[in-house]
C-alpha cells in the first residue's frame, strides 16, 4: 500500500512497514522541546513518575523564551526551574538568555530539527519543524513528562490532506499569506487530527523561511503536523548545521490522502485574517483603512531573516506612522546579528521602530507590547483570539512582515503596493 | 468512574485556550491559582457563578489554539466535573485524558443541553441525561487504550506503571 510522507515517517518510528490512518502506535521521539511556561510542569510531572535521568539528555531541548527576559518575579522562579533542572540534568541543549531564540526558529537553526524524525514538543507550534519533512506534533506538559522518561510517546496515526498550490506566486506575496488562505479556506477545525502535507509547484520553489511559516500554522487549521517534503533547498538549508545523521523520507506518489485540494495562487492578494480568529483570512483590501495602534513584527511564525528583509524593504526612507507603535523582534541572536550586519536595524530604528531581544513578547499577551482595551494591532503573529495580545477588548490582525511594516508607515491596514505608490 | 448531576454552562463554538486560561496567567504553574481565571476571557464572570460538578457543554473544536495544560488543569481545579462539547481540539483532547479531565465528546447533546439546566452524566457509559426533559445522549466511546490510561488516573501513573 502507497503511504503518505506522515505514515511513512511514523511507521518508522514505531518500528512497523507501514501504518495506516486510525491506527494508535508508541513512536519512539527523536527529539523533544519544552520551554519555560510548560516544561516546569513537564519536570513536575517527570518527578512523580519516580526514574532519575531523563532519557536521552542530548535529544530534550529546554528553551526559555516565553516570559524572558524574565518578565516578573514569578516568571523568574519558572526560568529557575528550568535552569536548574537543565543543570541537574546535564541538558546539552539548553539555551540560556543571550544565547536563547524562539524555540521553533532556533532548533531549526541549530540543526535540531531534521527531515524523517519525529519530533515532539509541549508547545503548539512544534509543528514548524515538518517545513524540513519531519513529523512534529505539540503536545502538552503530561506527555511530554513521558517523553522524558520513556522517550516515546503514543501517536493515533492521522489521514493526510493534501494542499497542492499551482501558478506563480504575485509580488508581495509570502509564505504567511499562502497559509492564512489556507487557514481561510479550511476553518480552525478543517484539519482537526489530520497531516496537512503542502506540495506543488509554489512550494517546491520556497525558501526554507517562507516553508517554516507555512508549517507553523498548520495547528490553526486544527492539524496534528504539517509537512513539506524535503528536497535541494531543505538539504541546502541542512548542509553544515544538522547536529545528528538523519535519513529523508518520501510519501509514495498516489498515496491515498483523505482530501486533496488544488489552488492556483497566481491573483492571490496579500491575506488579513481579522479579529478574533486565524480563519478569518480575506484579501488585504477588504480591511485596508482600519486604524492602527501598534504593529509587531516577530514570533516563530515570521521572525527571520527574509520576514526582516521584507519588512525593512518598505520601510528603508520611511518612517513609522505617528500614532503607531511599531515593534521588530528577531527570532534567534543568530538573526539578531545578521540583521545588524545587513543593516536591517539601523533601519528599522531610523524608521523609529522598537528593536527588541528574541523572546516571545507580545506574541502572547505576555510583555514588550501587551495592548490596552479598544487597542488595534497588525501582527505577524499566529493568532489573534480575544485578548490573545492583551486586554479582552482589544483587537489583533494577523498578516505577512510586509502589510505589517506598510500598514506602520500608514497608519491603517495598507496593501504593500499602495505604499509604494504614494511614497 | 461515577455518576453526577450538575448545572450546565454553555459555550460556542472554537473556544481556544487563551479563553479557557489567558496566557498572562501562566507566570504560575499552581493549579489553584491557574483555576481563578478559568474561562475568564470568554466570560469573565464564570467563577463567580459556578458550584462544584457543574458542567461545561460547548460546541465544536473545543480547546483549540495552544498546548498549554494550564487550560485543562484551570477547568479540572475550578471543579468542572467534566466537558461535554461537540467536538475537541486534539492537543485538549489528549491532555485533558493525560491529567484525568472527564471529557465526553456528543454533538447532539453540546447542541441539545441549554445553559442552567442540569444534566446527569454516566461516566462509565458516557450517558448523559437532561433531567428534566429525560432525553439521553450517548457520547462516543473511547479506545480501550485511552480508558487504560483514565482508568489509572492519568498518563504519570500509566507510565510509572510501565518503567
Ligand atoms: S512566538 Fe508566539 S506562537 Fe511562537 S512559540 Fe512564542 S508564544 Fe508561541
Amino acid at each position: 500500500m502507497e503511504q503518505t510522507l506522515a505514515e511513512k515517517i511514523l511507521a518508522r518510528a514505531a518500528g512497523k512497514k507501514e501504518v495506516s490512518p486510525g491506527e494508535l502506535i508508541n513512536a519512539k521521539i527523536d527529539m523533544a522541546l519544552g520551554n519555560d511556561l510548560t516544561a516546569p510542569v513537564a519536570i513536575r510531572e517527570f518527578k512523580k513518575i519516580g526514574v532519575e535521568k531523563v532519557f536521552d539528555r542530548e535529544r530534550l531541548a529546554l528553551i526559555p523564551d516565553h516570559f524572558i527576559p524574565n518578565k516578573d518575579i514569578q516568571s523568574a522562579e519558572l526560568a529557575g526551574v528550568l535552569r536548574r533542572f537543565a543543570r541537574q540534568q546535564e541538558i546539552v541543549h539548553y539555551y540560556e538568555v543571550g544565547r536563547m531564540g524562539i524555540e521553533h526558529a532556533l532548533l531549526p537553526e541549530l540543526g535540531l530539527t531534521l527531515p524523517g524524525e519525529v519530533i515532539v514538543g509541549a508547545d503548539s507550534h512544534t509543528c514548524t519543524y515538518g517545513a524540513l519533512g519531519a513529523f512534529a506534533t505539540g503536545v502538552g506538559s503530561t506527555d511530554l513528562a513521558a517523553v522524558m522518561a520513556t522517550g516515546e510517546l503514543w501517536f493515533r496515526v492521522p489521514p493526510t490532506i493534501r494542499i497542492v498550490f499551482h501558478g506563480q506566486l504575485p509580488p508581495w506575496i509570502s509564505g504567511k499569506d499562502l497559509i492564512l488562505y489556507t487557514i481561510g479556506q479550511l476553518g480552525v477545525d478543517g484539519a482537526r487530527y489530520a497531516a496537512l502535507e503542502f506540495c506543488g509547484p509554489v512550494i517546491e520553489k520556497l525558501e526554507m523561511d517562507a516553508r517554516f511559516t507555512i508549517a507553523n500554522m498548520a495547528i490553526e487549521a486544527g492539524a496534528k503536523a504539517g509537512l513539506i517534503a524535503p528536497d535541494e533547498i531543505t538539504f541546502e538549508y541542512l548542509a553544515g548545521r544538522a547536529q545528528r545523521p538523519y535519513t529523508a523520507l518520501h510519501g509514495d506518489v498516489g498515496a491515498p490522502v483523505s482530501q486533496e485540494f488544488n489552488w492556483d495562487v497566481s491573483t492571490l492578494e496579500p491575506q488579513v485574517s481579522l479579529p478574533s480568529s486565524p480563519a478569518n483570512a480575506r484579501p488585504v483590501t477588504a480591511a485596508a483603512g482600519t486604524a492602527i495602534d501598534q504593529v509587531v513584527i516577530g514570533s516563530c511564525t515570521n521572525g527571520r531573516m527574509d520576514d526582516l528583509r521584507q519588512a525593512a524593504t518598505l520601510l528603508k526612507g520611511r518612517q513609522v506612522h505617528p500614532r503607531v507603535r511599531l515593534i521588530v523582534i528577531p527570532a534567534t541572536q543568530a538573526i539578531y546579528l545578521q540583521a545588524l550586519q545587513e543593516g536591517l536595524l539601523e533601519t528599522f530604528i531610523r524608521a523609529q521602530a522598537v528593536v527588541s531581544t528574541p523572546t516571545c513578547g507580545p506574541c502572547l499577551g505576555g510583555h514588550m507590547g501587551i495592548l490596552a482595551a479598544g487597542e488595534v494591532a497588525v501582527a505577524t503573529t499566529n493568532r489573534n483570539f480575544t485578548g490573545r495580545m492583551g486586554h479582552r477588548g482589544s483587537q489583533v490582525y494577523l498578516a505577512g512582515p510586509a502589510v505589517a511594516a506598510a500598514s506602520a508607515v500608514a497608519g491603517e491596514i495598507t496593501h504593500p503596493a499602495a505604499l509604494q505608490e504614494v511614497n | 468512574m461515577r455518576t453526577f448531576r450538575g448545572k450546565v454552562w454553555t459555550f460556542g463554538d472554537d473556544i481556544d485556550t487563551d479563553a479557557i486560561l489567558p496566557a498572562r496567567y501562566m507566570n504560575s504553574p499552581d493549579p489553584r491559582e491557574l483555576a481563578r481565571h478559568c474561562m475568564e476571557d470568554a466570560d469573565p464572570s464564570f467563577m463567580e457563578k459556578i458550584s462544584p460538578d457543574d458542567i461545561i457543554v460547548a460546541g465544536k473544536n473545543f480547546g483549540c489554539g495552544s498546548s498549554r495544560e494550564h487550560a485543562p488543569l484551570a477547568i479540572r481545579e475550578a471543579g468542572i466535573a467534566c466537558v461535554i462539547a461537540g467536538s475537541f481540539a486534539r492537543i485538549f483532547y489528549r491532555n485533558a485524558i493525560n491529567i484525568g479531565l472527564p471529557i465526553l465528546e456528543s454533538p447532539d447533546a453540546a447542541a441539545f443541553l441549554e445553559e442552567g439546566c442540569t444534566a446527569e452524566v454516566n461516566l462509565q457509559t458516557g450517558e448523559i441525561m437532561d433531567l428534566a426533559s429525560g432525553r439521553k445522549f450517548s457520547a462516543a466511546a473511547f479506545p480501550s487504550f485511552m480508558q487504560e490510561i483514565m482508568a489509572q488516573g492519568g498518563l504519570i501513573n500509566f507510565v510509572k506503571g510501565k518503567v
